[in-house]
C-alpha cells in the first residue's frame, strides 16, 4: 500500500510541475515557431519575472498571483524591445556564420543573469506566503481512505492557473483572427504574407506572448521554488527540453512535454535521488534531437492517414 | 608586407621571456596563447566548416582530465597527458560525431552544448574517476618559472598554426568551405559530408585537448567547473573567435589577446569585476550585430567606421 | 545502352505519394526535357535520381547498376553531377575556386584540380571571371558558375535543375549554346525547366509529369500536339 501510495503522490506530483513546465515550453515552442530562433536567454526572462514577484511581495505585500497580472505585461514589452532592437537587427545582418542569432541570445542571458546578481546578489530567495505550507488531504474528502495523499495548495493553485493560462492561449489561437494569423506565419511565413497577414507584427506578438506566457510562469513558480540570478539556465534547458520533446511549434506537444517531463523528473526524484534531474533531462534532450526530431508532434502526424 | 609582420611578430614572440617580463604578465602571455589554440581549433570546425559547437569544453575538459586522471589514478607525471589526451579526445570526439554531426544548425549548437554540460555533470558525479568536486591537485610542480611553460604552449601554438593553414588550404579546407555554404550542394559535388564533418570534429576537438592538458599541467588544478565550464571555457571560446574574426588565420589569436587583457582589466578595476559577464554579454551583443566577422573578418568596414 | 533507367518509382511522403510510378530511360547522348506544372514531381524525381531520397518503391539504375539507395557524394563520384534551383555558390570564394572545390573530386593535387576547373570556366564562358569574389556575380553568371561547378566533377550525365529560371533573352541563348557544346562533348543531360521555347529548341525527347506521374513521353513536335499534356498545363481553364 505505501508503495502505491508513494508512486502516486510522486505521480500527482509531477502532474502538477509538469502543468507548470507546460506554460514554460508553449513560451518557447511559440516563439520557435513563428519566429524560427532559438532563445537561450528563454530561462532568464523567467528569473526576471521570479525577481518581479519577489520586490512586488517583499516590498509591497502584493500575493505573487496577483504579480501574474503585473509581470505578465512587464515581460511581454520587454519581449517585444528585445525583439525590435537585438533580435532583428541580428537576422538582418550578413556574416559567415548563420548561427549568429543563438549567440546574441546567449549574450542578452549572460547581461540579465549578471545584472541580477549585481543588483541582487546571489542569495536564494523565497516569497514566505502565509498559505506555503497548507496542503488539501485525501483524507479530507475521503474519510476511510486506504491511503494519504496531499495535495500542496501552492502547487495546486499554480497548477490551476497555468491550466486557466494554457485554455485561454490555445482559445486565442484557434479561435481569434490574431491567433490564427501567428499560427499561420508559424506554419508558412511567405503564403501568410501573401494572404494579407502582417507578418511582423505576428513575429513581434509572438515574441511578446512567449515572453508574457514565461513571465506568468515564473510568478507561479515564485511560491513553490526559491530564486538566485543563475537559475535561467536549467530553466532554458528545461524550456528546451519540452520544445524538442513535443515538437517545434505545436502547442499540443509542449503541453504534453511539459507534463511527461514533470512526471519523469518526480519519477527519477523519488526513485533515483535529486542529482540525477539534470542528467536526465540532457539524456531526453539528446535523445530526442537524434532519434525524433520532430517530437511528438511527428508521431501523431504520422498516425493521421491520407 | 604581410609576412615581415608575421615574422617579426614570431621573433618577438620567442625573445621576449629572455628580455624578462614580470610573472603576472607571462601568465597573461600564456593563458593569451593557450586560448589562441583553443580559437584555431574551434574556428576549423565552426568558421571553416559551419559547425558552431557550443561544447568545446567537453573537448578542453576531457584532454585536461585525461592529464588530471593520468596523475591522480596511475601515479604518471601528467605530462603524459598531452601525447594521451589526442588519443582519449578524438576518440571521444568520433564518438560525440556519431550522435550530434547528424543534426543540422542549431539543433548541432544545442546537442554540443548539452555534451559538454553532461560532461561536467559526469565528472562531477563520476567521483573514483575524477575526484568529484574537489578535483584534482598537482603537487608537484615541473618548473617554478614560467619560461619553459610559456616556450611550451608557443610551440604548441605555432604548430596548431601552421597545421590548421596546411588544411585550409589543401582539398579538406574547400571541402570544409563547401560544407558551411550549402551542405546539400557539397554532398551532390561528390563530397562526403558526413566524414568531412567528422574529420573536423576530431582535429578540432584533438588540439582543444591538448590545451586542456597543457592547462592541468600548467595550472596544477583542476576540478568539473574549470574543465567543462560552459561559460569559462565554451562561450569564451566563440566569444574570442567571433571578436577576433570567424574564418580567418588571425582571428583566434586577435580574439584572444583582446578578451584576456579585456579580462584582466575588468578584474584589476575594482567594484567592476563583478559585472565581468555584463561586460561581456553586451561585448558579444555588439560584435555579433555590428561586427559579424570580427575584427580581422570585417577589417574593411572597420576601417571605414575610424576614417569618419 | 541507356544511362539512367527509371523503374517504377514511387515516392511517398506520409500519405501522399509526390510519385506515382515514374518509368522512363536516360539514353546516352541526349538531352532529355523533363517538364510538368508546379508540383508536379520534378524536382522530387531529381531528389530520388541524385541520391538525397531513396524510392519508397521501385528502383534506379545507372549504366545498369542500382543506384536507388546510396548517397549523393557516392553517386556523384559514380558520374552524375546535378545542379540546384537556388543557387549558392561558395560566396567568400572565388569563381575559381567555387570550381576547384568540387574538381578535388577528381583530382589528387590542388593543380590537378586547377586544370580541370579552367576547363570548366573556359566551357561555362566564366573563365575572365575566375578571380571575382562569386558573391558579386550576375544571376547569369552565377547559374552558369553553377553547372561549371557540377561539370568540375566531370560527370557522365548531368541533370540541370532550371538553370534558365531569371534570366533575360541574352542570357538565355548564351546558355543554350553551352548546353549544346556540352552535350557535343559527350555528357548525357536532362533538363528541368518551365520555359517553353528552351525545352523545346534543345530537347532531343520531353517527358511530362504530372501530380507525380507520367503522362506523356516523346519528340517536342510530338509533346506540343499531345491534347493530355495540353489539358495537363492549361487545367481547369477548359471546359468540362
Amino acid at each position: 500500500m505505501v508503495k502505491l501510495e508513494v508512486f502516486l503522490q510522486t505521480l500527482i506530483a509531477g502532474l502538477l510541475l509538469g502543468g507548470l513546465y507546460a506554460l514554460i515550453g508553449l513560451g518557447m515552442t511559440l516563439i520557435m515557431g513563428v519566429m524560427k530562433i532559438i532563445n537561450l536567454s528563454h530561462g532568464e526572462l523567467m528569473m526576471v519575472s521570479m525577481y518581479i514577484a519577489y520586490w512586488m511581495f517583499t516590498l509591497f505585500n502584493i500575493d505573487p498571483y496577483i504579480s501574474v497580472l503585473i509581470a505578465t505585461p512587464l515581460l511581454f514589452f520587454l519581449g517585444i524591445a528585445i525583439q525590435r532592437y537585438l533580435i532583428n537587427p541580428v537576422l538582418k545582418v550578413e556574416s559567415i556564420l548563420p548561427e549568429n542569432q543563438v549567440i546574441l541570445t546567449v549574450g542578452i542571458g549572460m547581461v540579465l543573469s549578471n545584472l541580477a546578481t549585481i543588483f541582487f546578489k546571489s542569495d536564494y530567495r523565497s516569497t514566505p506566503v502565509s498559505y506555503a505550507t497548507k496542503a488539501i488531504y485525501l483524507s479530507d474528502f475521503w474519510k476511510d481512505s486506504p491511503i494519504e495523499l496531499s495535495l500542496s495548495f501552492p502547487w495546486a493553485f499554480s497548477f490551476l492557473i497555468a491550466v486557466i493560462i494554457t485554455v485561454a492561449l490555445w482559445l486565442f489561437l484557434t479561435k481569434t483572427d490574431t491567433g490564427k494569423s501567428i499560427r499561420a506565419t508559424a506554419q508558412d511565413q511567405d503564403a501568410a504574407l501573401l494572404m494579407g497577414v502582417n507578418v511582423k507584427r505576428m513575429r513581434v506578438l509572438a515574441f511578446g506572448i512567449g515572453s508574457g506566457l514565461v513571465g506568468a510562469a515564473g510568478c507561479l513558480f515564485i511560491p513553490i521554488y526559491y530564486l538566485f540570478p543563475s537559475l535561467g539556465g536549467q530553466f532554458t534547458l528545461i524550456a528546451f527540453v519540452i520544445t524538442i520533446l513535443g515538437g517545434l511549434g505545436s502547442t499540443f506537444g509542449a503541453i504534453t512535454g511539459g507534463l511527461i517531463l514533470g512526471i519523469f523528473e518526480s519519477m527519477t526524484a523519488t526513485y533515483l535521488g535529486m542529482g540525477w534531474a539534470p542528467v536526465g533531462r540532457f539524456v531526453i534532450f539528446i535523445a530526442c534531437l537524434v532519434f525524433l526530431p520532430g517530437g511528438i508532434a511527428s508521431l501523431l502526424r504520422r498516425r493521421r492517414p491520407g | 608586407m604581410k609576412r615581415y609582420i608575421f615574422y617579426a611578430l614570431g621573433a618577438l614572440l620567442l625573445i621576449l621571456p629572455i628580455i624578462g617580463l614580470s610573472t603576472y604578465m607571462m601568465h597573461i602571455l600564456i593563458l593569451v596563447i593557450m586560448w589562441s589554440v583553443i580559437g584555431m581549433a574551434w574556428n576549423l570546425l565552426g568558421g571553416y566548416c559551419g559547425q558552431v559547437s557550443f561544447g568545446h569544453a567537453a573537448f578542453f575538459g576531457v584532454g585536461a582530465y585525461t592529464s588530471g586522471i593520468l596523475y591522480s589514478r596511475l601515479g604518471l607525471s601528467p605530462w603524459w597527458g598531452l601525447p594521451m589526451s589526442i588519443i582519449v579526445v578524438v576518440l571521444f570526439a568520433f564518438i560525440l560525431g556519431l550522435i550530434v554531426l547528424r543534426l543540422r544548425g542549431p539543433f548541432f549548437a544545442l546537442a554540443t552544448l548539452a555534451s559538454g554540460e553532461i560532461m561536467r555533470v559526469v565528472s562531477e558525479n563520476w567521483v573514483d574517476l575524477t575526484g568529484g568536486t574537489v578535483g584534482i591537485l598537482i603537487k608537484e610542480r615541473t618548473w617554478v618559472e614560467k619560461t619553459w611553460y610559456y616556450y611550451i604552449i608557443l610551440l604548441i601554438s605555432v604548430a596548431t598554426y601552421f597545421s590548421v593553414k596546411k588544411v585550409i588550404e589543401s582539398r579538406l579546407g574547400y571541402y570544409f568551405v563547401a560544407i558551411r555554404e550549402d551542405q546539400d550542394a557539397a554532398e551532390s559535388l561528390g563530397i562526403n559530408t558526413t566524414l568531412y564533418k567528422t574529420l573536423a570534429l576530431c582535429i578540432s576537438a584533438g588540439l582543444t585537448g591538448i590545451a586542456g592538458s597543457f592547462y592541468t599541467n600548467y595550472m596544477g588544478y583542476i576540478d568539473p567547473h574549470v574543465a567543462f565550464g560552459l561559460h569559462d571555457i565554451s562561450i569564451i571560446t566563440i566569444m574570442i573567435v567571433m571578436v577576433g574574426g570567424v574564418a580567418t588565420y588571425l582571428g583566434p589569436f586577435v580574439g584572444a589577446l583582446i578578451m584576456v587583457f579585456l579580462a584582466e582589466l575588468i578584474r584589476s578595476i575594482p567594484g567592476l569585476g563583478a559585472a565581468h559577464q555584463t561586460l561581456f554579454g553586451i561585448l558579444l551583443i555588439v560584435i555579433i550585430i555590428f561586427l559579424p566577422n570580427g575584427i580581422v573578418g570585417d577589417f574593411p568596414r572597420l576601417k571605414r567606421l575610424f576614417r569618419r | 545502352m541507356s544511362m539512367i533507367e527509371v523503374r517504377g518509382v514511387y515516392m511517398f511522403f506520409g500519405g501522399l505519394a509526390a510519385l506515382n510510378d515514374v518509368s522512363f530511360v536516360l539514353d546516352r547522348g541526349e538531352i532529355l526535357g523533363l517538364i510538368g506544372p508546379n508540383g508536379a514531381g520534378k524536382t522530387t524525381l531529381f531528389n530520388v535520381i541524385n541520391g538525397f531520397y531513396s524510392p519508397s518503391r521501385g528502383e534506379v539504375l545507372f549504366r545498369g547498376q542500382r543506384i536507388s539507395g546510396l548517397k549523393p557524394h557516392r553517386i556523384c563520384k559514380l558520374g552524375i553531377a546535378r545542379t540546384f534551383q537556388v543557387v549558392k555558390p561558395l560566396q567568400r570564394m572565388t569563381v575559381l575556386d567555387n570550381v576547384i572545390a568540387s574538381a578535388f573530386l577528381r583530382a589528387k593535387k590542388r593543380s590537378d584540380a586547377e586544370d580541370i576547373a579552367i576547363d570548366a570556366l573556359r566551357f561555362t564562358g566564366l573563365y575572365d571571371d575566375r578571380n571575382m569574389i562569386s558573391r558579386g556575380l550576375p544571376l547569369g553568371k552565377r547559374k552558369r558558375l553553377e553547372i561549371a561547378r557540377a561539370l568540375g566533377t566531370q560527370p557522365e550525365v548531368l541533370l540541370l535543375d532550371e538553370s534558365f529560371a531569371g534570366l533575360n533573352p541574352h542570357e538565355l541563348d548564351e546558355l543554350i549554346e553551352i548546353i549544346k557544346r556540352i552535350r557535343d562533348k559527350g555528357i548525357t543531360i536532362m533538363i528541368i525547366e518551365h520555359h517553353m521555347k528552351v525545352i523545346m529548341s534543345l530537347s532531343d525527347r520531353i517527358v511530362v509529369l504530372n501530380y507525380g506521374e507520367k503522362i506523356a513521353e516523346g519528340t517536342p513536335s510530338e509533346i506540343a500536339k499531345n491534347p493530355v499534356v495540353i489539358e495537363a498545363y492549361l487545367g481547369e481553364e477548359r471546359g468540362a
